[in-house]
């Protein structure tokens, strides 16, 4: 006998006193907690996301499209950073800039070939994400086409990562996950990488990037 | 320490020796208050949170009563991904099958994700002796293995240590196992951190093969969820070729839409954050993205004898938050480790015994390791009734009862060195059914007070040591009542008319 045998017959003889229904008569698991915490118009909701980013120590901007490049390039040079890896799928327009005015910055494009040594000497990513959630702080990164293969947002030390708001703000979890596939690896992110292992002293960054900076991308003339 | 849980005293004997560490216990008190105001502060925010709780407890129960379908659910879901299923009946089969699968790959090292399931089957010491070295890269799992320690928590596994101690297993102890610490390394929480991360990620860039848990399982998909803080569980989950996954069978829920709840329940319990910073959802594999082999192991190992129990199986809804651990007037005085296992506090004292039956001295012990207070029912965000399976277990060690031991039904006696306990409820039944015999014995007590030991002698000492002996009044209530109000206390046919 199999040991999956073994283990499923183990639980039917522990529920052998249970009735064997199909599950249509099964108790009802009663969904009677709120979809969303708070009534909020669009523009609250990105103003909650803000505030619970910053809450966490995320560094939040707002830019809008015409701004974009400038700040990319900005935050990229006040870092330092010499070399940023980016998914295949971002728009080329937003590291024209920090490509323009930085001759000395290298753009690495996510590759399957690249190794994690290779991405270790990188200094920061830049990508999209699919959702925000507001009342938790939280973005979560599906590997679309501008946010890439999983690790270029956890290795290098520095992500920089664009929301376009209000489009892809959420209120709460319960609204953010019907629009996830769950066939797709997905990465939760609430601020950057954190222990409190040590007396319960929060320290940032122990494997993940230590500075989480977050762009809050607003169509054309609603910036701000 | 050995590293090893087996052959843990008893409750009792552990918890007198740790109760006497001062600096554990100020670590301790210091630790389990700042988590607790901190969780009331963010359970508070959300006004729905009764309703979250009981769609929790409801899910699980749900799972746990057709778990057979659920499990095979999912395997055809993780399967259809890429991924390979392996079940393991009890925790020696599960060491077989990771230690094979690692074996199979040519590596001799590995990197793990923090993982109660790993802890509890004794994974690390199964392939050491196989061969393979199992690094922990959660920073508390790091700090207990360079120690030869065990964790004392479910959520921060180091509490029991201070910063002083913390630096110098560091300056001890990293060269040994890969890069030392850096010169001149100090106590201060961020460079303790900053030493963490550059030992640990030269395991992360070179390791082929990762081991983790699961916090949850969905049926519907076959997906799995790994919540964390740091990131090293999103390094083992996705640098390394091969990604193993050992996960107990009751980590399952049904549908995609249930981890609404469970994501909102599990952060706000724990670590008392609205999200833990990290979140890692995968199904099976992804081509060209993390790993190309992915296996999970289904652990068994006394879960199904646990479900067997109807009134013991809520402990499988447990979704190892550990709110219950810093609520705990008993665990903050005697530590983790008097619990001997992974699964310390309030969740230990019922898991344990019912994952590895009444076998032993500890077994036994641990359903007595609780106030009955109920603090720990009142916090847990899936209603698990604690203090319930706790009285029911104790009924268990007592009296003895069916029990499931490897799936079989069988009937246990009751435990050696009770039989002073149930011959003195015996005589104190027998003497409740003759108030004579009563009246005249606490006239003789309150007469003879005096001369009263402060400990019971023979077998009633062990019981005095840890309590004060109730003070015997001048007075009897009875003798009291008939003084002050003239008349029998029992009403005028009470105790005249059955006992004299």
């Amino acid at each position: 006998m199999s040991s999956r045998d073994v283990v499923l017959g183990r639980v039917r003889r522990a529920l052998a006193a249970e009735p064997r229904d199909t599950g249509r008569n099964e108790p009802p698991v009663v969904r009677d907690y709120r979809r969303v915490h708070g009534s909020r118009t669009a523009a609250q909701t990105v103003e909650l996301l803000a505030e619970n980013l910053a809450d966490y120590r995320a560094v939040v901007h707002r830019s809008d499209p015409a701004g974009l490049p400038a700040l990319i390039a900005r935050l990229l040079a006040d870092r330092g950073a010499r070399s940023v890896v980016v998914p295949r799928g971002l728009p080329a327009s937003w590291l024209e800039a920090a490509l323009a005015a930085s001759s000395g910055l290298t753009r690495i494009e996510d590759r399957a070939a690249l190794t994690p040594a290779e991405l270790d000497a990188v200094d920061s990513v830049v990508t999209g994400c699919a959702v925000a959630i507001a009342e938790t702080g939280t973005l979560v990164l599906d590997a679309g086409p501008d946010q890439g293969r999983r690790r270029i947002t956890l290795v290098p030390d520095h992500h920089v990562c664009v929301v376009r708001v209000p489009d892809q703000v959420v209120g709460s979890v319960p609204q953010a996950l019907p629009r996830l596939a769950p066939d797709r690896p997905l990465t939760w992110i609430s601020g950057p990488s954190a222990t409190s292992d040590i007396e319960l002293d929060r320290v940032e960054g122990v494997h993940g990037p230590r500075t989480l900076e977050v762009i809050l991308l607003s169509a054309s003339g609603q910036s701000g | 320490m050995s590293g090893t849980y087996l052959g843990m005293p008893a409750f009792p004997r552990a918890a007198d020796v740790s109760t006497r560490d001062t600096r554990l216990r100020a670590n301790l008190t210091h630790a389990t208050h700042t988590i607790r105001d901190k969780r009331a502060a963010a359970v508070a925010e959300l006004d729905d949170w009764a309703q979250l709780r009981a769609a929790g407890a409801a899910v699980k129960d749900r799972v746990l009563r057709r778990l057979d379908h659920y499990l095979e659910q999912l395997e055809a879901a993780v399967t259809a991904a890429g991924g390979q299923v392996h079940w393991a009946a009890d925790a020696e089969e599960a060491n077989r099958i990771v230690t094979a699968l690692v074996r199979e790959t040519g590596e001799r090292e590995v990197v793990k994700v923090k993982s109660m399931a790993t802890q509890e089957i004794g994974l690390n010491q199964a392939l050491e002796d196989a061969g393979i070295r199992a690094y922990e890269t959660d920073l508390a799992e790091l700090i207990v293995q360079l120690g030869d320690d065990l964790p004392s928590h479910i959520l921060v596994p180091a509490i029991h240590r201070n910063r002083a101690e913390i630096r110098d297993i560091f300056r001890r102890e990293m060269g040994r196992w890969g890069r030392p610490a850096p010169e001149g390394l100090s106590d201060s929480p961020a460079e303790l951190a900053e030493a963490a991360r550059l030992h640990l990620r030269e395991k992360f860039l070179s390791a082929k093969v990762g081991i983790s848990g699961a916090n949850f399982m969905v049926a519907e998909t076959g997906t799995l969820v790994v919540v964390e803080s740091e990131g090293n569980g999103r390094m083992c989950l996705t640098l390394p070729e091969t990604l193993i996954s050992v996960v107990g069978i009751e980590k399952v829920v049904p549908t995609w839409q249930d981890l609404e709840i469970f994501l909102q329940l599990l952060p706000r319990s724990s670590t008392a954050e609205r999200m833990n910073p990290y979140t890692s959802t995968w199904t099976g594999t992804t081509d060209g993205d993390g790993p190309r082999n992915f296996h999970l192991v289904l652990l068994d190992n006394g879960r199904t004898d646990t479900l067997a129990d109807t009134v013991g199986r809520q402990a499988l809804r447990c979704i190892r938050c550990s709110a219950c651990l810093n609520v705990c007037p008993v665990y903050e005085r005697a530590g983790g480790h008097a619990y001997g296992s992974p699964y310390p506090g309030p969740i230990g004292a019922i898991l344990t015994p019912q994952l590895r039956g009444m076998q032993g001295p500890l077994e036994e012990s641990l359903p007595y390791a609780s106030s009955l207070c109920g603090a720990c029912y009142e916090v847990c965000p899936v209603a698990i009734d604690i203090p319930e399976v706790l009285v029911h277990l104790r009924e268990r060690v007592v009296e003895g009862g069916p029990v499931t031991r490897g799936g079989t039904r069988t009937v246990v006696k009751p435990a050696r060195g009770h039989a002073a306990e149930r011959a003195a409820m015996r005589a104190a039944a027998w003497t409740f059914d003759h108030p004579g015999v009563l009246r005249r014995g606490m006239r003789l007590a309150a007469r003879t007070r005096r001369l009263h030991p402060r400990r019971l002698p023979g077998p009633g000492r062990a019981w005095s040591r840890t309590r004060a002996l109730p003070a015997v009044p001048a007075e009897s209530f009875r003798d009291w009542w008939r003084r002050t109000r003239g008349e029998s206390p029992s009403g005028p046919t009470g105790e005249r008319g059955a006992g004299e």
